[in-house]
């Protein structure tokens, strides 16, 4: 039994270092293609900083508040500002050029001033955004959330002539009870005696950011830790990259094995095979372990290639990364032959196959990661196989994660591969 | 020796084979013979294990083929009609393939694969790959993989399909010499002239059953002589039991 195993096997591997196109379709594309997306996913580079967001504001306000926003916007880390005309930022997003403008209306800074009180006459601000850059909008309206709070109410408790003003005339337009307004009037008053005292000198060596803001600043301060595996493991972009698209192009392979097999059924070699004593069994054995051990070879000199060219590392467990690569090849490998086992001709089998894969792809996360689906997405896509092998991937080289993560994701694996091969011996055309 | 007995075989409601009986015996040359659509492949699979009879038994020596891994198989030998060969893998390297599926391993191995490839005049082009073959030395070399692990029986489908005269000769003197040596060779062609040629006996089948079972002299004596005197050629002696009606 273990000499036509290992004929099959060797026969097989033979075939795969003579199909220049097997080759190219198993270690190149996959190399090419996961380097574009690394760069694409890492921003250009690991260490570079993020791409900042291009808006545009129209300030025909052009009052203190409105000019302490543009102020605010300009100077932060994220954004890259434009002033230009309302209708110019207009015509500037829907180029595609932008993807937000901000539209600050004429009187914005006072009507702002006077709704601080009240909640009534709200004045509005106006976002135009790029429907297709829906996130960056969401990103844009916080960003700028901060910025106007902080200087609508630097305004309020400057205590200038300005807003003393305001503040009288809408504590008299308001409802509240005589006894209430004077309260009110009082608390004012005390904001803006304080807001008008020179700021104190700060302890030696801390900045003018240790001291209270002009106006009601947000009451904390992001600190952002990247959380890895390690202090100095930062993520790598080309470790998901790598990840999906070698798994993505095993399984475009294994979509090769199974027409391969109707091929060579329609070659009449099958009948050459079948007249061996060799069984059943023993024939679809042969293919899957062929299949598994080039889609494990694939999986490895790609991950050697982006190791060594892209600095991937396996900072988990090196037996867990294997276990999950052996795992995904199987699974790869037993979804061939479960397309030989379900189609009926080379031809016909294709296009679905390669749909399947697509959609296996596509749910799996090897094109984006899956934490950007929905929520119910993200629960359905726990039955897609490429989910496992992607995550298991992921998990053991940047994330870090033991040997029993590893064995999570393999097990999954392998209880797919079962069921692929289990359908396979049942639906396999034997008889041509 | 090769026995096949009341094998029948069918797809749904088409009765492939109905109820076929024949002997293949050692240095005999049995020609099969049927029009398109008769139940010659669905026997030559049935003879071969590749696929189950629904009734009757085929005989091993006098021991059933049961099952895919039956060592019966051993004895068994196929060259199929189709070219099945790995064209882009040497000659060498199909024979160790096929050979390594018949346990053969080793120096065994090798010293079959040189005597097949002597056989079949393909010792020189042993390392080239089968698509730089022509058609015929395909023909050959597929012969060849189907006499790797020495069977006494060997079935041959239609195995000069497509080639040039000298190939089908060399084929013909192939066949000779393993008939010389006690091999039972079960053989099927649409070629009339080849039967004439090589069979010691011809079964012809019509709609899943054997209509005839004789040697070409007892064939020829079941139709009228032809005016000319001469003894009636198989063709004719085929077309008088099978008729002239178009099977497909």
């Amino acid at each position: 039994m273990l000499t036509p195993l290992t004929a099959m096997i060797r026969k097989d591997l033979l075939l795969y270092a003579t199909d220049r196109r097997a080759v190219i379709l198993t270690l190149i594309a996959p190399i090419v293609i996961a380097a574009f997306f690394g760069f694409i996913f890492s921003g250009g580079g690991a260490s570079s900083t993020p791409a900042k967001i291009a808006i545009a504001i129209a300030d025909e306000d052009g009052s203190a508040v409105s000019k302490a926003i543009v102020m605010g916007a300009q100077t932060d880390r994220n954004l890259h500002v434009d002033m230009l005309s309302a209708a110019l930022a207009a015509e500037q997003v829907r180029k595609g050029a932008i993807s937000v403008a901000v539209v600050i209306p004429k009187g914005f800074g006072e009507a702002a001033a006077r709704a601080f009180f009240s909640a009534q006459n709200r004045p509005r601000l106006t976002f135009l955004y790029d429907p297709s850059h829906l996130g960056e909008m969401g990103m844009v309206s916080g960003i700028l959330t901060q910025y106007v709070m902080e200087s609508v109410s630097a305004e309020v408790f400057s205590g200038n002539d300005n807003s003393a003003r305001i503040a009288e005339e809408s504590i008299e337009a308001s409802s509240l009870p005589l006894d209430q307004r004077d309260k009110l009037r009082d608390l004012i008053d005390a904001a803006q005696a304080f807001y008008s005292l020179p700021p104190l000198p700060g302890p030696e060596g801390t900045s003018a950011d240790a001291h209270p803001a002009r106006g009601i600043g947000m009451p904390y301060v992001v600190e952002e830790h990247a959380v890895t595996s390690g202090a100095d493991v930062t993520y790598n972009g080309y470790a998901h990259a790598f990840a999906g698209m070698t798994i993505q192009f095993i399984l475009i392979a294994a979509v090769d094995l199974g027409i391969g097999i109707l091929t060579e059924r329609q070659r009449g070699l099958w009948k050459r095979l079948r007249s061996a004593p060799v069984s059943r069994r023993l024939l679809l054995a042969g293919k899957t372990v062929s299949a598994s051990l080039l889609g494990l070879f694939s999986l490895l000199v790609c991950f050697a290639f982006a190791m060594a060219v892209f600095g991937v590392r396996i900072h988990g467990s090196i037996a867990g990364f294997v276990l999950v690569a052996a795992a995904s090849a199987f699974m790869a490998a037993s979804f061939g032959i479960l397309i030989a086992a379900i189609g009926r001709t080379p031809q016909a089998v294709r296009g679905v196959s390669m749909l399947a894969v697509l959609v296996m792809l596509m749910l799996g996360g090897a094109w984006m990661p899956s934490f950007m689906f929905p929520q119910w997405l993200q629960q359905l896509s726990f039955v897609i196989p490429t989910r496992w092998a992607i995550d298991g991937l992921e998990a053991m080289t940047w994330r870090g994660l033991d040997l029993v993560s590893a064995l999570t994701s393999s097990a999954a694996l392998a209880g797919f591969a079962v069921v692929f091969l289990g359908i396979a011996l049942w639906r396999f055309r034997w008889e041509e | 020796m090769l026995e096949a007995q009341h094998l029948r075989k069918s797809y749904g409601e088409l009765r492939a084979v109905d109820d076929i009986s024949f002997q293949v015996h050692p240095g005999e040359l049995l020609g099969l013979l049927g029009p398109n659509g008769a139940g010659k492949s669905t026997t030559i699979a049935m003879l071969t294990g590749l696929i189950e009879p629904d009734e009757g038994i085929v005989l091993i020596n006098g021991q059933p083929l049961t099952g895919d891994s039956d060592p019966a198989k051993l004895r068994i030998g196929l060259v199929p009609q189709d070219l099945a060969l790995y064209e882009e893998l040497s000659a060498l390297a199909n024979l160790r393939f096929f050979g390594a599926l018949y346990n053969l391993a080793g120096a065994r191995l090798e010293s079959a694969i040189d005597a097949a490839l002597s056989l079949v005049g393909l010792s020189e082009s042993r390392s080239a790959a089968v698509k730089t073959f022509s058609g015929g030395m395909k023909r050959r070399l597929n012969l060849a993989a189907g006499l790797l692990h020495d069977p006494d029986i060997l079935l041959l489908d239609e195995p000069t399909v497509g080639v040039d005269p000298q190939s089908r000769n060399a084929i013909f003197d192939n066949l000779r010499t393993l008939k010389a040596r006690g091999k039972a060779l079960l053989y099927t062609s649409h070629y009339m002239e080849e039967i004439e040629k090589l069979a010691d006996r011809v079964v012809i089948v019509d709609r899943g059953r054997v209509i005839a079972d004789d040697t070409l002299a007892g064939l020829s004596a079941r139709v009228p002589l032809p005016a000319s005197g001469e003894r009636s050629s198989l063709e004719s002696v085929f077309l008088g039991l099978t008729g002239t009606s178009l099977r497909d």
